[in-house]
């Protein structure tokens, strides 16, 4: 088999835009550019973290038209057009902390905080689908996100504190 | 860690994917979910020449429940195939083995037809559709043919797409008679790769008696194995069949390999001890099935 495309060749470039957390942005980008590094190279959105870069690690989870998904596993070119909120999203409207990161801010859920965009997306989404969850499915709900600080106590903490917050507010 | 250059195809209909296919021939890899696809353009064991993306083909996002069993399209993601009721219905041992296929981040962008071609013996999608003597639709540009399932997967991560050729959609077929299903496995963290999976169809008459078992397996060599145990639990009571005797007859008949997670004899082990679980709980779910369906 062919190996691709000759190394100098100039790459054609793919107009992409998308609206993220709320706002239109638009790069010019060649097509074997990831979602996650469009976001953080081209739109300078460096929230989104970038762990493993083939899909095991969660760090680089975003939510996509509201769903989580791994950014290093989706070409930006082919999420042109698509709704994406990233853990700059994840805040309040005022710009304070969100439910979910003040509750990791509560229960000390991070240590070094590179894992952290990924949990608090992938819990963002989980709690407006499952507002109530008891002990054990707070861990499912983490359960495909690495934490090398070893700190999932804290952070299944954090998910039923979060719920909690978001009960409290009547979110 | 970043794919290698490629030139980027984004057909908007179904023959203009298939045309762009038929040109770029074996140079060419489609795109659906690219959830096994981008590990491997990022780790650059793949690089193909061109990429061609059917993200945007109309009419390839359908679950639809036919008399036959479950078709499932090509864009049709495992969260939307695992949430659909009447498909659950029809064939709950696709629900009950898509909870186990990766976590539910990937499943929200990978596609079921996309598992099945990607032919990952470890993947549950592949053991599902030999269980169900499903088949897969394969459209080229002046065609189709339709490959039942066993000749379907060749080898490791080698299927019987042909360059040129696009998987539009598999067929689940929806077993008969008075038949209960199940799917267990063990893995590392739930979600994980599967040590040894296994699916299982048990079939029972109107006395409830057995007479059909059937399993298939997971990470249990180079393609899924699917296998017959009527031998050991035939004619038995469905609450009282010797199950693990069953479990024997498999363990003795798969030749599984040795690798970093488990050795060959500890995955021997977990395949007898969960065929028996599946099939003592498919014989239950079987005893709940009303003689009509």
């Amino acid at each position: 088999m062919s190996e691709g495309a000759p190394v100098n060749a100039p790459e054609t470039l793919h107009e992409v835009t998308l609206v993220v957390n709320g706002v239109r942005r638009s790069g010019s980008v060649p097509a074997r550019r990831t979602l996650s590094d469009f976001l953080r190279h081209d739109l300078r959105l460096t929230g989104t973290h970038v762990g493993c870069e083939h899909g095991v690690c969660g760090a680089c989870t975003v939510l996509l038209e509201g769903e989580p998904v791994r950014s290093c596993l989706l070409l930006a070119v082919t999420v042109d057009g698509a709704e994406v909120t990233t853990v700059e999203g994840c805040c309040r409207g005022d710009g304070s902390l969100g439910a979910v990161q003040q509750a990791f801010q509560e229960c000390h859920g991070l240590q070094c905080g590179f894992c952290t965009p990924g949990f608090v997306t992938t819990i963002t989404a989980y709690l407006r689908d499952h507002p109530d969850p008891d002990e054990p499915a707070a861990r499912e709900a983490i359960a495909g996100n690495l934490c090398r600080c070893t700190g999932y106590q804290n952070i299944v903490a954090s998910v039923l504190r979060a719920a909690e917050l978001r009960r409290r507010e009547g979110a | 860690m970043k794919p290698a250059p490629f030139i980027y195809h984004r057909p908007e209909s179904l023959p203009d994917a298939l045309a762009v296919l038929a040109e770029v021939g074996e140079r060419g890899k489609v795109l659906a979910g690219g959830q096994s696809l981008l590990p491997l353009l990022a780790m650059r064991l793949a690089s193909p020449e061109h990429l061609v993306d059917v993200n945007r083909v109309p009419g390839l996002d359908g679950v639809t429940v036919e008399p036959e069993g479950v078709r499932v399209g090509a864009l049709a993601r495992h969260t939307r195939v695992e949430r659909d009721g009447p498909a659950a219905e029809a064939l709950p041992l696709l629900r009950q083995a898509l909870r186990h296929v990766a976590h539910p981040t990937i499943r929200n962008r990978g596609t079921t037809v996309g598992s099945v071609v990607h032919a990952d013996p470890s993947g549950e999608m592949t053991a599902v559709l030999v269980l169900c003597d499903g088949e897969v639709v394969l459209a080229r540009q002046d065609g189709e043919r339709r490959v039942a399932a066993p000749e379907f997967f060749v080898g490791p991560l080698e299927s019987a797409v042909a360059p040129g050729e696009l998987a539009t959609s598999v067929l689940f077929r929806r077993p008969g008679g008075r038949t209960g299903s199940a799917w267990h496995e063990v893995s590392r963290r739930h979600g994980d790769y599967a040590v040894c999976g296994v699916g299982a169809l048990v079939t029972l008459d109107d006395d409830r008696r057995v007479v059909g078992a059937r399993t298939a397996y997971v990470s249990m060599g180079d393609t899924p194995a699917v296998l017959d145990l009527v031998d050991a639990v035939g004619g038995a009571p469905a609450d009282g069949a010797d199950w693990a005797a069953a479990g024997r007859l498999a363990a003795g008949r798969l030749r599984p390999d040795a690798d970093i997670h488990a050795s060959a004899g500890y995955r021997s082990h977990l395949a007898q001890v969960l065929t028996a679980r599946a099939l003592r709980e498919a014989a239950g779910r079987a005893t709940g099935v009303p003689e009509a369906a």
